[in-house]
């Protein structure tokens, strides 16, 4: 179908909105105006619009709100904000503030990476970050766009209910006097009269779950107007009011959520208790206190971790034991990467691995100690950094005092698979032919001043003011061994020494609790139902008209699409058929269109 | 064993796309559609030099290019360069029996689905938009001589794909490997791939949409223009891009809906800001934008159009910008 006389129309022209009610009388215009002027109208009224995502008061309409007073100035205003031009602008807006996101370093995907952006931007990254361009989706401005866009949203919308409301409860208007000027027509003759050939059309039309109503006139003519395709508008409104239930869901989420993450190392005294002195990293949700969290435990029991031969990940799982509200016993379970642990009303996620060698230091008391130190990959290969801390290294057993000067730290380099040409990754992540390469410290180790220090790196500061030294010049590569061997025993100057044991696992674990998620899902659904429903189902209306003529009547018929609808002559000529008309309908107004 | 039979039909689906796109060409340039036809049916007004993509300059004279009337109506399907046409279409059909079959094969070397990584990706993507192409093509003969774009896009797609992306076949890394992979992964190569169709047909009603304007002006058109001769209305290009638009919406809404399900099950969120989810929100808005600006009478055409267009760059991005360049969590391209 061509549809001309609608391209050259502009915002001043006056917005047809899909239900407005000026266009429900469409038809009454046009029967009055039977005249010259009627078919402009509704070809108006045909096209409106045409996917009734959206339509919403044009800007000219908003400046032509008339007046100088706070009234109208704000009813100005929002029709402004309301406009669609105003909507498109902040969906730019939006497309627009999300990109920087993606580009620089994010707290909350990698705050590392922030911290590197800030040495090599000592001069751009302040003034960046006070612009919120390292919080990109939790800063003002990004909130504003989206807010702004809701409210307009609202405010476009809100009105439309009503005026849908309206339309369901409203009968279809009765037959326009000409039908032969809508595009889609058709004219025959019938042989029964014009209450029984009115009654078969109805039914047809009934049949294809139109809404219909037959209408008897005093000059004995009978219409019978039917209507079809509200769940068009019905899912344009769910779709918008879905997103806004999505928002809330995300709200509800921020408000009452709350997650963490945390190292976990294998076995029961390194057992895991659901509360915040326990977890590495922690992020509440504004309406939740340490003392909303549920009280499980979970333990590591084992980690497995499979690897192709090209050292691809095959699989990682972590056999735990939870016992859920803090009580005694566990259950079992086998935590996997896409098969989170829900316990609590929380879930617990495997998020990451690694190893941990394990240390043995003999000091010059001949005392031991041993540490298990979790190692940070930094590589596909897990060649992994980390670091071994004995504070508590050389007490003279007699008097029991502890000399800082003396403490012992091991900085390291720990390869699963150790290259054999001696490089400096592993080649391996599986434990093939594990190896550690250590840098020995002696000294204060800072651990001591309380100061808080990542624990998986040396103070570097006690090693610039020359309290922590290294031994030596050389580092020492260590390989497992539970016996104290060349190849597993480090003798240090002093006499000392320390020994690579052996390695275990460790894996990270995040728990998550959010409530809104539920809401989003469902939200997320209806929105997609909304969208479906909105962009597939055309409102439409057909008309019969039944002019008694002899012992048979006159039927004309007519109908028009409300959207863009390309097989709407198709249906409008089964239609005809199934009410006794034409199989092909002998004056068919325009030719059918292309597509 | 099954992944080199797949790697050698990757290469025989590519020769074959070559050879297609040759013999394209020549019904391009030679055919009743063609060029060539074209510019001797022509009544000369005045010459200027045209340089095609081939890099030959042929002198092309503009002339009134509002009918072909002097022309007598041959059927469209004849002659030598229609037979070569035929030909070359035979020989792409064939091409993507050999590239699904190299999927076939990739899949079963792999024992998953064959999208687990970016090769792959490609690879599937290129089928499908093959696929719709074939379709098409079979249908409508009239048009076959435009699967010279469709053979040069996807061969070179598949050339950049074997060289710089190729990743050998292997089981999927531990956080792909979930029934989801299917579900959502497939969902946005469908989406994708109708963006893409939605994309070309957008394109050619904004070249369509400008020829008929210099027309009316009576401007003398030049190439890209010139390529709107054999084009359907721009109005029912606009309507059929805007259509696709709408097909691919949903299913897009869809596939970032699944993938924010599978999010929760993986990493434990179902939304993070991560670079391809945000990519795909910034798609997502910007196609949302396009649909209500259709809806909008006085932007409706060639703006709303732009706006589809700019849809389409942010989806290259999310590709190859997000895949290539900046790392997250979906990076799973398996490249270097």
């Amino acid at each position: 179908m061509s549809e001309t006389g609608d391209r050259g129309r502009t915002d001043g022209d006056g917005p047809v909105l899909a239900d407005d009610p000026s266009t429900d009388d469409t038809t009454d215009r046009a029967t009055d105006g039977a005249a010259a002027g009627a078919r402009p109208v509704l070809e108006e009224a045909g096209r409106e619009d045409e996917n009734a995502l959206s339509s919403r008061p044009d800007a000219a309409a908003a400046r032509r709100v008339a007046g100088n007073g706070v009234l109208a100035t704000g009813r100005r205003w929002w029709r402004q904000l309301t406009s669609m031009r105003t909507a498109l602008l902040l969906l730019f807006l939006l497309a627009v503030a999300a990109a920087p996101g993606s580009l620089l370093p994010q707290r909350n995907l990698n705050a590392d990476k922030v911290d590197t952006y800030f040495t090599q931007h000592p001069t751009l990254a302040p003034a960046m970050d006070k612009a919120g361009l390292f919080d990109v989706y939790s800063s003002p401005w990004f909130a504003a766009i989206y807010l702004l866009l809701f409210v307009s949203l609202i405010g476009c919308l809100t009105p439309r209910i009503r005026v849908h409301l309206r339309a369901l409860r409203r009968t279809p208007p009765d037959a326009p006097r000409a039908l032969r000027r809508l595009r889609v027509h058709t004219e025959y003759a019938s042989g029964s009269g014009a209450a029984d050939a009115a009654e078969v059309a109805r039914k047809a039309l009934r049949g294809r779950r139109f809404r219909t109503v037959t209408r008897r006139h005093d000059d004995g003519t009978v219409t019978v107007s039917a209507e079809k395709g509200f769940l068009r508008e019905t899912g344009n409104l769910l779709f918008h009011f879905s997103l806004v239930a999505l928002l809330v869901g995300v709200a509800v989420g921020a408000g009452y959520g709350w997650h963490g993450g945390r190292l976990l190392m294998a076995g029961k005294d390194n057992a895991f208790c659901n509360n915040l002195q326990q977890y590495d990293e922690y992020s509440l949700g504004s309406r939740v206190s340490g003392g909303d969290l549920p009280p499980f435990c979970v333990t590591l029991d084992r980690f497995h971790a499979k690897f192709q031969d090209n050292g691809q990940p095959l699989a990682y799982s972590a056999d735990v034991t939870y016992s859920p509200d803090g009580g005694s016993g566990g259950k079992r379970y086998k935590l996997e990467v896409n098969h989170p642990l829900r316990v609590d009303g929380a879930s617990v996620y495997l998020v990451g691995n690694g190893y941990s060698p394990v240390f043995r230091y003999t000091d010059r008391y001949g005392q031991t100690q041993t540490v298990v130190s979790p190692f940070i990959p930094s590589d596909s290969n897990f060649t992994s950094d980390g670091v071994a801390i004995f504070p508590d290294a050389n007490i003279d057993p007699k008097t029991g005092k502890r000399n800082v000067d003396l403490q012992m730290a091991f900085q390291g380099v720990f390869f699963p698979t150790v290259s054999k040409q001696g490089g400096h990754g592993s080649t391996f992540p599986g434990l093939r032919d594990p190896a550690v390469l250590l840098f020995a410290y002696r000294g204060n180790t800072g651990t001591d001043a309380g100061v808080p220090h990542s624990v998986y790196s040396l103070d570097q500061s006690q090693i610039q003011n020359k309290q922590l030294r290294q031994i030596g010049k050389n580092p020492k590569l260590l390989r497992p061994s539970t016996k104290c061997t060349a190849q597993s025993c480090w003798k240090l100057d002093d006499g000392t020494t320390v020994q690579f044991v052996g390695v275990q696992r460790w894996a990270t674990i995040q728990v998550r609790h959010d409530p809104g998620e539920r809401i989003v899902l469902v939200a997320g659904v209806a929105l997609l139902l909304g969208l479906m429903g909105s962009l597939t189902i055309r409102r439409r209306r057909i008309w019969f008209r039944f002019t008694p003529d002899g012992s048979g009547s006159t039927v004309s018929a007519g109908g028009l699409a409300r959207t863009e609808y390309a097989g709407f002559r198709a249906e409008f000529d089964r239609i005809v058929d199934a009410a006794g008309g034409p199989a092909r309908p002998p004056d068919s107004g325009t030719p059918r269109g292309k597509d | 064993m099954y992944s080199s039979i797949s790697d050698g039909l990757m290469v025989a689906a590519v020769l074959g796309y070559m050879l297609a796109m040759i013999g394209y060409a020549v019904e391009y340039a030679f055919g009743r559609q063609g060029v060539v036809a074209r510019i001797a049916a022509r009544k000369p007004r005045a010459s200027r030099v045209l340089v095609t993509a081939g890099g030959d300059e042929v002198v092309e004279t503009a002339a009134d290019d509002t009918g072909d009337d002097d022309e007598p109506h041959r059927p469209i399907d004849a002659g030598r360069a229609a037979f070569i046409g035929r030909i070359a279409l035979v020989v792409q059909t064939l091409a993507a029996a050999a590239h699904t079959a190299c999927l076939v094969f990739r899949a079963l070397a792999a024992h998953r689905v064959p999208w687990g990584n970016m090769y792959e990706y490609v690879l599937t993507a290129c089928l499908i938009a093959t696929v719709a192409w074939l379709v098409v093509a079979w249908r409508r003969p009239a048009v076959r001589h435009l699967g010279l774009f469709v053979s040069l896009v996807v061969a070179i797609l598949l050339c950049v794909d074997a060289a710089k992306l190729y990743a050998t076949a292997g089981p999927l890394v531990p956080a792909l490997n979930s029934y989801w992979l299917v579900i959502h992964v497939s969902a946005m190569t469908v989406a994708s791939g109708i963006f893409l169709v939605g994309f070309v047909t957008v394109a050619l009603y904004l070249i369509q949409e400008r020829r008929e304007a210099w027309l009316a002006a009576d401007r003398p058109l030049r190439f890209p223009l010139t390529l709107g001769d054999r084009l359907p209305a721009s109005e029912t290009l606009e309507r059929l891009g805007f259509r696709i638009h709408a097909l691919g919406f949903p299913i897009w809404t869809f596939g970032i809906m699944c993938g924010a399900i599978w999010a929760e099950h993986a990493w434990g969120r179902y939304w993070g800001w991560d670079p391809k989810e945000t990519w795909s929100f910034i798609a997502w808005v910007v196609y949302a934008a396009y649909l209500h600006a259709r809806a909008t009478p006085s932007i409706r055409g060639r703006w709303s159009s732009w706006i589809a267009m700019l849809g389409w760059a942010v989806m290259l991005v999310n590709l190859f910008g997000v895949n290539l360049v900046v790392s997250g969590l979906h990076s799973y391209a398996g490249v270097g």
